[in-house]
Parts: structure tokens; C-alpha cells; sequence
């Protein structure tokens, strides 16, 4: 045999894994450097700006707001303008087990807000799950109108319109108070819940089942056509991202430590996905850029120059939709990729 | 005959709503239908339109009958001119990307309508022959009422009758059932579209005037009725014109009837019918099934 000698390879390790592509895929899911600034920058912020720390916790949770529409909206395709009924959901039940003075231990709260949240989701993503398009933007609507109409009539319960104030709510491990004054607990407690959530869905979408669903975006055809069980995955995947919306609303009534209609409007659906879309949806960290850019312009432009702020958003938007299809990590990610191109080539 | 005349001054004040809706949504319905474009800016057009109109009236006092020609124009020509230079670069564009657009529009009507008119609501002066009572035999009711009534069902009619019996409205017809084909036979779809944007952009704002006297107008009227209109076509079904008139007729007298008997809170029992509604039929009463 005059056959050039083959390189030796491992045997155990299989020819595959010196491709190039295959090391880019198991590489693909593991932590970057870079990961960890975001906690880092809230931190820093924690220290640096104690005055503002109401405010940065009203951000931390647009973060996870808007972290659990990027799992049904970025990842899954589900095209949603009725998320805020999740919010809403926990908010409510936050709301109204402390107001009632049923259960006011903020952990456990926070874990009966994501449950409630998830039935709601589960139950509307089994009947509202086999529409598309306009379809079911609609439905998703008026779900949400539904519930807030439901909250606006059971007057009694709920407070109506008023809404619940002055939630009592316990301190967190029985120590560390919700002071209205000093906003030190809700910074921390929200970051906490925050990076135990954003784990859990770095995890999922990076796990097979979360590659489903991006297979399900992409062509939802083809994985009809492998077999994938696609409707049961939507549905799943729409509960658990209701749930973390229901985590994001308990968080939001718990650190407001008052409860109304507002959580459930139309409003609400509308700025997440405007933080979303903003940031650059399907990719994580879009609602930590999305929500920090959005939240930051409205708190300082909006309360002096309301219609100017107004005016502001509408051509950004505007032109967002028109030039950079993906946000703002997005438009990064293309100025990387030409940089470095231009770097690369003599 | 106290019963009768209730139920008649219930369906007739449902009806004119419902007119108003209707020639509102009757736009919207036909391009989403066209272009499967998700507008939601619809209403900023009507608002647009109705501005013009009141405007016109109150500080021009221009007449009622050429105050709402005028909005009808002016609402189609700035239509045009948005489809032409910004919505034509988004049709193949993702659902999502044009929701954020007309999102974005949506900020952009209200806030400049702050800015040039200011934040205050307008009010709408009829004019003294519309503004009375009308006799009609078993029921007096106010004349504004059955003139939208009658308004409406001769626009219905108009709009049902193109779309029936001319050319374009078969061409109209054709690209809503299958675009492609429609494209390969000749039709030019492009400039199809530009004209029914225009058109019912233009209606849009007639729709925004004649309602303005009892919906209101002010910088918000865009978002506040939008998920109405939205219910009308998606109720009718996308293309269909006989359907958004059915629709929003419905929609108009249910709302009425609720808004009666059960004032606190009675929409939701229109947010239930129509989810219940589009999960029996998800392309709307009249709409084409999808193949």
C-alpha cells in the first residue's frame, strides 16, 4: 500500500472533534470573560450610586421582564403582545396574598407569583398556541385585557382601579427589611433573583431543549418534519416564560410594595418588547442592553421633556425596525465583524 | 312600547358606533388582507384625519361636508407618502419588525400632535342641521345617530360594490386569495397597494371626524381604540369587507349593551367573546382559510 500515512488520532475522542465546527459548537455554550460585567457594572452601581438604587432596582426588573419575553419571543418565535399578563399575574398574587394578610414571606411569594404565572400561561398557550400571525397577536391581547378588566371588576379583592397599597411584606431570611426609604434590600434582593433566573435560562436555552425552539423559529416545517413534538414544546417553553414574567411582576409589587391595574396594561406589554427589540432580541443579554438604555433615557428625558422623550423613542424605533433589524447588539455585533474583517485583510 | 323604544335607542346608538368603527377598520382590514402588513399606526391615521377635520371646522371654519373631504385627502396623501419613502421597505420584513415600526409611528403621531395642536382634547361642532332630534315614527333619536347609520350602510355598499364589480376590486380580490398567482397573471400588486393604502388610510380619517363627536379626539386616540379596531378586523377577518362591516357592527351594539347594563368593567365580556370567537374560527368570521 502506498497510501500516505494517516496522522494518528485518539481513539476514544472520535475524527470528529478536530473540526473546526464541531470545537466552535461545544465551545459555543461556555461562560466568556465578558459575562460576568454585567454583574460587576450592578455592583459598582450598588456602591457608587446609593441614592438611586429604587430606580436600579425598577431596572433589574425590566431585566427580567424582559429576559423571560426573549425566551418565548426571541428563542420560540411566539409573537406576544400580551406579556404584561403574566406580570400582572405575580404582581397580583404578591399583591393580594400580602394585602390579605395570607403570606407575606418575600422568597416563598416570589415561587407561589412564578407558579400562578406558569397555570396562566400554561393554560392560555394550550388553546391559544394553534394560532399565528395576527391570530394570535390578538389573542395574546386580549387575554391580557381580559385579565386586567377581571382585576377591575373584583373591586373587593383586588381594590378595583386603586389597586392594593402599602403591601406588608416580611424581610427577606427574616432579616434584611423592605425599607421605603432606603432602597439597599430591593437593589440586592432583585439582583439575587435576577442571576438565579438568568442562570436558569442560560441553561435552557443552551440545553436541547432550547435548541428546539430556535429550530422551531427557524423552520417550523422541518422540525415537524424530524419529529420534534412542536405544539408540547411552544407550550412548555410559554409557560416557563410566563413564569418568570409572574417572578419579574412579584418582584416589581414587592419592591413598590403597592399593586395596580398598571401591571396588567397594554403599556407594560408594549416598553418590554420595545426593551427587548431594542437591546436585539435571541441573544440574552439584549434585555440587560435594551432595559438599561430604554430605562436610563426615559427616567432622565421623559420626566423633564415628555413629548420631546415621545418623539425621541418614535423615530427611534422607527428606525430601528428600518436599519438595525437586531438591536443594538446587533448593530455591535455587524461594526465587530467589519472591524475585524477590515483588520484581517492585508 | 317603552321596551321597544329601548331596545331601539340601544341598537341605534351600538349601530352609529359601530358605523364609525366600521369606517375606520375597513382599511386596515383590506391592506393587512393585502399585504399581511401588521399596522397598527391604523389609528394614528384616523387621528391624523380627524385633527384635520375639527381643525378645519373650528379655526377655519370650514363646512362640515368640505372639512371631511378635506381630512379624507390629507389622510391619503400623507399615507402615500409614508407607504412610499417607509412602509414598502418593511413588507418583507417580520411581523415583529413592523409592530415596532408602527409602534414607533404611533409615538411620533402623538407626540407631534402635542407639539403643533397641543395636548388638550378638540370637540367636534356640528352643524345645526345634524345636530338635532329626528322623528322617526316610534322612536325619536338624535339625527347625527341615523345620518353615520345611513352614512355607513351607503359606504358599505359603495366599497362592497367595487370590490364586486370593477376591475380593480377584482384584482384586490385575487391577490388577498393567492398573491403569488395574482403576480404572474400581470396585476401589478405594487401600485394595487399603494391605492388601497391611500384609500383606506383616507377612510380612516373620515372614520376619525365623524366619530370625533362622541369617541373624542386628543393626542392618545391612536393607542385608545387601537385593540377596538384591531378586534374588528381580526373579528371580520383579514380582506374581507363584508365581514369588518358585520364585525364592527356587533362590536358596536355588544359594547353599548354592556357598557348599559354592567358599567363597571362590561369589555371584558368583549374580550372573551372575541378570544372564544377567533379559537372557533382563527381567520375570523368571513376570512379566507389559510392552505
Amino acid at each position: 500500500m502506498s497510501a500516505a500515512p494517516v496522522p494518528a488520532k485518539p481513539a476514544a475522542a472520535g475524527p470528529w472533534l478536530d473540526q473546526p465546527a464541531a470545537r466552535a459548537l461545544m465551545r459555543r455554550h461556555r461562560l466568556r470573560w465578558w459575562e460576568a460585567l454585567p454583574w460587576l457594572a450592578a455592583i459598582g452601581f450598588y456602591f457608587a450610586f446609593p441614592d438611586y438604587l429604587g430606580f436600579g432596582s425598577e431596572l433589574l426588573i425590566a431585566i427580567l421582564f424582559a429576559l423571560s419575553l426573549d425566551l418565548a419571543l426571541g428563542y420560540a418565535g411566539i409573537i406576544t403582545l400580551g406579556h404584561a399578563a403574566f406580570f400582572g399575574t405575580g404582581a397580583y398574587t404578591v399583591g393580594l396574598l400580602a394585602f390579605h394578610g395570607i403570606w407575606t414571606e418575600p422568597i416563598t411569594s416570589l415561587i407561589l407569583a412564578a407558579l400562578a404565572a406558569a397555570v396562566v400561561g400554561l393554560a392560555s398557550g394550550l388553546v391559544l398556541l394553534r394560532t399565528r400571525g395576527l391570530t394570535l397577536l390578538m389573542l395574546t391581547i386580549c387575554t391580557m385585557a381580559l385579565l386586567e378588566q377581571a382585576a377591575n371588576m373584583a373591586r373587593d379583592i383586588t381594590g378595583g382601579f386603586d389597586g392594593l397599597p402599602s403591601l406588608p411584606i416580611a424581610p427577606v431570611f427574616g432579616v434584611f427589611e423592605f425599607s421605603p426609604l432606603y432602597a439597599n434590600t430591593q437593589f440586592l434582593y432583585s439582583l439575587a433573583v435576577l442571576l438565579l433566573c438568568f442562570a436558569f435560562v442560560r441553561t435552557l436555552v443552551y440545553s436541547p431543549f432550547g435548541q428546539s425552539l430556535t429550530g422551531i423559529r427557524e423552520n417550523i416545517l422541518r422540525m415537524h418534519a424530524v419529529g420534534s413534538p412542536v405544539r408540547r414544546r411552544l407550550v412548555i417553553c410559554y409557560a416557563i416564560s410566563a413564569a418568570l414574567a409572574g417572578v419579574a411582576g412579584g418582584l416589581w409589587a414587592q419592591t413598590n410594595a403597592y399593586v395596580n391595574l398598571s401591571v396588567l396594561d397594554l403599556d407594560r406589554a408594549a416598553t418590554v418588547l420595545i426593551v427587548l427589540i431594542l437591546g436585539g432580541y435571541g441573544r440574552l443579554y439584549g434585555a440587560f442592553v435594551g432595559a438599561v438604555v430604554y430605562l436610563a433615557l426615559a427616567h432622565f428625558l421623559a420626566r423633564f421633556y415628555p413629548t420631546a422623550w415621545q418623539l425621541g423613542l418614535g423615530v427611534l424605533l422607527v428606525l430601528i425596525a428600518l436599519f438595525a433589524r437586531n438591536g443594538i447588539l446587533g448593530l455591535g455585533e455587524t461594526l465587530l465583524r467589519r472591524y475585524t474583517a477590515r483588520r484581517a485583510a492585508p | 312600547m317603552d321596551l321597544v323604544s329601548n331596545f331601539a335607542g340601544i341598537l341605534l346608538g351600538g349601530l352609529s358606533a359601530g358605523t364609525v368603527l366600521f369606517i375606520v377598520s375597513v382599511g386596515l382590514s383590506v391592506t393587512m388582507g393585502l399585504m399581511g402588513f401588521v399596522n397598527l399606526a391604523h389609528g394614528a391615521f384616523a387621528m391624523f384625519g380627524g385633527y384635520v377635520i375639527v381643525l378645519a371646522m373650528n379655526r377655519a371654519h370650514v363646512g362640515f361636508g368640505l372639512a371631511l373631504a378635506l381630512g379624507f385627502l390629507a389622510t391619503a396623501a400623507l399615507s402615500v407618502v409614508l407607504e412610499r419613502l417607509l412602509y414598502r421597505r418593511l413588507y418583507r420584513a417580520n411581523e415583529l419588525d413592523q409592530v415596532l415600526f408602527t409602534i414607533g409611528l404611533i409615538f411620533i403621531f402623538m407626540a407631534a400632535t402635542i407639539l403643533v395642536v397641543g395636548p388638550e382634547s378638540q370637540t367636534l361642532q356640528l352643524p345645526p342641521a345634524l345636530g338635532g332630534q329626528l322623528n322617526l315614527g316610534f322612536i325619536q333619536y338624535r339625527t347625527y345617530s341615523i345620518f353615520l347609520i345611513v352614512v355607513g350602510f351607503l359606504i358599505a355598499l359603495g366599497i362592497w360594490l367595487a370590490f364586486e364589480r370593477t376591475r380593480i376590486g377584482a384584482q384586490i380580490r385575487a391577490t388577498v386569495d393567492n398573491r403569488r398567482m395574482a403576480e404572474s397573471l400581470g396585476i401589478n400588486v405594487d401600485r394595487l397597494f399603494t391605492i388601497t393604502f391611500a384609500f383606506g388610510s383616507g377612510m380612516a380619517g373620515l372614520g376619525g371626524g365623524l366619530g370625533a363627536e362622541f369617541l373624542g379626539l386628543d393626542p392618545q386616540y391612536a393607542l385608545k381604540y387601537l385593540v377596538y379596531f384591531l378586534i374588528a378586523v381580526s373579528v371580520g377577518g383579514l380582506g374581507s369587507v363584508l365581514g369588518v362591516y358585520y364585525a364592527s357592527l356587533l362590536l358596536g351594539v355588544l359594547d353599548f349593551v354592556f357598557k348599559l347594563y354592567l358599567p363597571k368593567g362590561g369589555t371584558i365580556f368583549i374580550y372573551a367573546l372575541t378570544i372564544l370567537l377567533l379559537l372557533w374560527r382563527p381567520q375570523g368570521l368571513f376570512g379566507r382559510k389559510e392552505t
